[in-house]
């Protein structure tokens, strides 16, 4: 890569430009998403978005945790958690493609030194009835992009589709940085002292702490328990929701669909948890993956229901 | 006469979806254009495909269909006229053919006196009709996964369309589909040519042009530059040769638009990694880089590898690419040792009460119990085949089956799913167990496919037999049996796999079909239904890997189809033999008597060889004589397996047929008689159908 490029950017000034990018394309730039995700898809912002008419163009980073994925730190590679910047544009725009590949340049890379290859790919999240089609985007061999056409979520089909471009932070950063461990990423440099602060700095004993945790000191019946609670919650909102029919507009507005799905996320995270720790034998995994999809698709289900019973509502009778 | 273009721009196709999509729109287009009597049959056409476009060009397009003219024929004159006036009949036909009632003529049928009339329908413009007819054959394109990208979900296709070109000779066809109109501008390279429209004068310009836009429309032109390019690139390494690949060079021939000599990379890895076991590194560069392998010139493995790009760049820019690759296959690899060597430190003997854990299907138990079930099955067949005289090595296949799963536990496995069973072999081999067992374990999936290799040694048939036999018979035994196209367990392809090894095998296996599947469940209508769709794989195997006609399939079968290599044997010398025309009119003879048999059976009658007269037809006694000494010939060649010499004996058999047939008379009024020569045809029947049903063969007369 050109010299300018890999002294350029930290991977904070990569997400910057990313992020300044996309903003320039009509994207809402939002915040993370606080409650643990495995992937920036189930974040609200996209997995709820996406569901209705309405248009939406969002942009954001999400650190995604993937508790069997942990190394230790070991793996110059894998990571426990690793951090994704997820686009959002529904519907999405017929330049689509041709928008991303200028993202990349926005990055620093000239095309015309680089080969890319949109290579079939296809992503599915059957706990939450979602899939789409599309590609993983190659970068001289690096898969460095998911782009997929969101096409079902929630067991519904989605009208307008959406476009999602998931953009794998770590691995761009270090394929532009040209480092063979993630850890030796530059995450930024000051200024004045001209110091590297490298990703093994900010993220190291995170890695090496929570591997540590999900693998050997998690506690099996305690994540049991969570996840029962969890779930027990959860169902409980989603039988309140089937009176939504009958709610006044103000009560309808409040019910927590969105609480639902937090909990719903939990339950999800705890199933991470148990599976990092081999506690759930393959017998038992189709069953409570079984259990977690009647959850994260009765959410779904709720949410789209609630934004039509909203959009019904006269607009007066909302303004209570 | 004009030429006729048809492309479609996409957004990046499947590799995979490219080549059938691409021959299927060109037939749809021929198809389109022959049934609308705009070209003729032989008219030449050749079809382009790359990632982003599915393009057709056909010559000789004419611009106006002829016009046809058509002959109705209407009611009976009878009916249409009362008293020479034209009733409301007549009326009501003029019309709906469009001519007065004054110009409808009168045709003599068979049946009397009807009203005719010749409608001419007007040709129509060429263009008019395939902008209405076109656009129902791109939506009927077949796509093993489509999608929905215009709100609305107006229509479904393999990728958001992003352009058409339709040209007949310089004019357009506004053909419309998924919200665009077709025109004459159509788009280069991406990155290569950049976004500019590219405006097409005529359609037979469409590759020129392309081509001048770093674009090679046409498949095997691209095929061969990326393989000129591989070789170039190659010899700039002393004595070293790519690995032939065909499978991932098609792949990356519709993962391209361009190719040329600066569209390949040769790039290095450490020698260091070489230690890893070559399936490992081959199947990281080829399944998860799409990189062909290289080799030195002794046929071993060589520390570079060869990534085919969808770009040319100067040197610098082919170095910057190199280096990119490199260090992806560097992480990979390193990914892989990690794996090796992490795996390692459990050996697979303490693996084998992880497999409790690990399950196989839900009803049927975890893969330890699989694995015992196997054991069992497996060994009971070795006893079979050895008590037969083939060597087994009884201890080697034991171990082979208790540890065959275990590679499911490991990381490697988890990671490159397929190498499962090569990974457990390569770890038995590194952990001291004999090269038998470890070859066994190696080979246990094999065959995949029809062109697959079956296992190498007689322990490894014999486990991958177990293995797939256990899991169609517990299959089975849960009703999951395929139907139709719906196969999720890839049990047909387990039986095709059974049924190779048994012909293929090499020791042969003398195991039949009954032995596989009794011994592979206990219960008997279980057993029953294996056995049956065993031998319903055996005659898919006999016409698609075999090459075998449909008759002399089911003529073979019919006499038995529980030893699989002899079933090939017998279908071999049938094909062989049907040219012949003595063997053809006994065949053919074999049918009648059947027929002659079948009917006298419906009507009651009895043979019976004993109330034969002393006084026989000559040809009747011909041929019970003829038919006796060729039948014990027969059965001699057959017990030795020699069915084309047994056949060519039966043929001999033509002039005493023909003769009977001549001058007897089977069904004579005479009950005594009749009995006798019904008898002497339901012997030859039976004693000639152990090679095959002749009567199922085909014949041309």
């Amino acid at each position: 890569m050109s010299e300018t490029a890999k002294k350029a950017l930290t991977f904070q000034e990569m997400l910057f430009r990313l992020q300044r990018f996309w903003a320039e394309q009509g994207c809402v730039l939002q915040q993370p998403y606080d409650v643990e995700v495995g992937a920036g898809t189930m974040s609200p912002d996209t997995f709820l978005r996406v569901l209705g008419p309405k248009p939406v163009r969002i942009a954001y980073a999400q650190p995604s945790r993937r508790p069997a994925d942990g190394r230790y730190g070991e793996n110059p590679n894998r990571l426990f958690r690793h951090t994704q910047l997820q686009v959002i544009l529904k519907p999405p725009p017929e330049r689509i493609q041709e928008i991303y590949l200028e993202s990349l340049e926005a990055l620093g890379i000239n095309l015309h030194e680089h080969d890319i290859k949109f290579e079939e790919d296809n992503w599915e999240w059957p706990v939450g009835g979602a899939w789409g089609v599309g590609w993983q985007v190659m970068l001289d061999g690096l898969e460095i992009t998911q782009f997929t056409y969101f096409q079902q979520c929630g067991g519904m089909d989605l009208d307008p589709i959406c476009g999602e471009i998931t953009y794998g932070l770590e691995r761009i950063a270090g394929f532009l940085q040209d480092v063979d461990s993630i850890y030796d990423i530059v995450w930024a440099i000051e200024p004045d002292t001209g110091r590297k602060v490298t990703y093994g700095e900010m993220r190291l004993a995170e890695e090496e702490q929570f591997s540590a945790y999900s693998f050997d000191y998690a506690e099996v019946p305690k994540l049991w328990e969570h996840l029962k609670l969890y779930e027990a919650e959860c169902l409980e909102l989603l039988e309140k929701a089937r009176g939504m029919d009958k709610m006044d507009a103000l009560t309808l507005k409040r019910f927590p669909v969105l609480g639902a799905y937090e909990l719903a996320l939990k339950c999800s995270h705890m199933f991470n948890l148990l599976d990092a720790r081999g506690a759930i034998s393959v017998t038992e995994r189709v069953g409570v993956m079984a259990r977690i999809r009647t959850l994260v698709v009765g959410v779904a289900k709720a949410y789209a229901r609630q934004g039509e019973l909203l959009a019904a509502e006269p607009v007066g009778e909302l303004a209570v | 006469m004009a030429d006729f273009l048809f492309e479609i721009g996409l957004e990046e196709v499947p590799a995979r979806m490219i080549a059938s999509a691409e021959a299927e729109l060109k037939r749809r287009v021929i198809g389109l254009l022959e049934r609308e009597r705009l070209i003729a049959a032989d008219a030449e056409a050749k079809s382009y495909s790359t990632p982003r476009r599915l393009a057709v060009l056909v010559r000789g397009v004419t611009e106006k269909q002829a016009d046809a003219s058509e002959e109705l024929t209407g009611p009976s004159v009878k009916v249409a006229f009362k008293d020479g006036a034209p009733t409301p009949a007549a009326v009501a036909f003029a019309k709906k053919a469009g001519v007065a009632v004054e110009e409808l003529k009168t045709v003599t049928t068979p049946k009397g006196e009807y009203l005719a009339a010749t409608v001419v329908k007007a040709g129509r413009v060429a263009a008019e009709v395939i902008a209405a007819e076109l656009p129902k054959e791109i939506a009927g394109i077949y796509w093993a996964k489509n999608m929905y990208w215009r709100a609305g979900k107006p229509e479904r296709f393999v990728r958001p369309l992003r352009w058409m070109v339709a040209l007949l000779g310089a004019e357009v066809v506004p053909v419309e589909f998924g919200g665009k109109t077709a025109g004459a501008i159509t788009y280069g390279h991406r990155v290569l040519f950049g976004d500019a429209a590219l405006k097409l004068e005529a359609p037979a310009k469409y590759e020129e042009v392309l081509l001048g836009a770093y674009v090679i429309a046409d498949v095997e032109t691209r095929r061969q530059k990326i393989r000129k390019a591989l070789d170039r690139v190659t010899r700039t390494v002393e004595g070293a040769r790519w690995r032939e690949d065909h499978g991932l060079i098609d792949t990356l021939t519709h993962l391209t638009e361009w190719a040329s000599d600066r569209s390949v990379i040769l790039g290095n890895f450490e020698p260091e990694y070489l230690s890893l076991p070559e399936e490992v590194l081959v199947t990281v560069m080829r399944d998860h880089q799409k990189y062909l392998a290289v080799e030195d010139a002794t046929g071993k493995l060589a520390p570079h590898f060869l990534a085919v790009l969808n770009m040319e760049a100067n040197d610098a820019g082919l170095g910057v690419i190199r280096h990119g690759n490199a260090r992806v296959l560097r992480a990979r690899f390193n990914d892989a040792r990690f794996f090796w060597e992490f795996d390692q430190r459990m050996p697979l003997k303490e693996r084998v009460k992880l497999l409790e854990n690990v399950t196989f299907q839900k009803e049927l138990g975890s893969y330890a119990a699989k694995s015992m079930r196997v054991r069992e099955l497996a060994l009971g067949l070795a006893e079979l085949v050895t008590s037969r005289g083939v060597v087994v090595d009884a201890v080697a296949l034991d171990e082979a089956a208790v540890l065959a799963k275990t590679d499911l536990t490991t990381d490697l496995v988890k990671e490159f799913t397929e190498l499962q069973g090569i990974v457990g072999g390569l770890y038995a081999k590194a952990q001291g167990f004999s090269e038998k067992a470890a070859a066994a374990i190696y080979d246990q999936y094999l065959p995949e496919s029809m062109e697959d290799a079956v296992p190498h040694t007689v322990e490894g048939a014999l486990l991958s037999i177990s293995d797939k036999a256990d899991t169609i018979a517990g299959m089975f035994g849960l009703g999951l049996e395929p139907t139709g196209s719906k196969d999720p367990f890839a049990l047909r392809r387990a039986a095709n796999g059974i049924v190779k090894m048994l012909a293929e095998s090499v020791p042969a296996l003398p195991l039949t079909l009954s032995e596989v599947a009794g011994r592979a469940t206990p219960n008997e209508a279980v057993e029953a239904k294996v056995r049956a769709f065993l031998a319903e794989r055996l005659e898919f195997y006999l016409r698609e890997a075999k090459g075998q006609a449909y008759d002399v399939v089911k003529a073979v079968l019919a006499a038995g189809s529980d030893d699989v290599r002899d079933a090939v044997s017998r279908a071999e010398a049938v094909t062989s033999m049907r040219g012949s025309s003595d063997f053809e009119a006994v065949s053919a003879a074999f049918k009648r008597m059947k027929n002659i048999l079948a009917q006298a059976k419906e009507k009651g009658e009895t043979f019976d060889s004993a109330s034969e007269l002393k006084d026989v037809h000559a040809a009747q006694a011909g041929l019970a004589r003829a038919a006796s000494e060729v039948g014990s010939r027969v059965e001699t060649l057959s017990v030795a397996h020699e069915y084309g010499a047994a056949l060519e004996s039966v043929a001999t058999l033509r002039p005493q047929v023909d003769a009977f047939f001549d001058q007897v008379m089977v069904m004579d009024p005479d009950a005594n008689v009749r009995s006798g020569r019904l008898a002497l045809l339901a012997s030859i029947v039976k004693s000639f159908s152990g090679i095959a049903d002749f009567s199922e063969i085909v014949t041309a007369g």
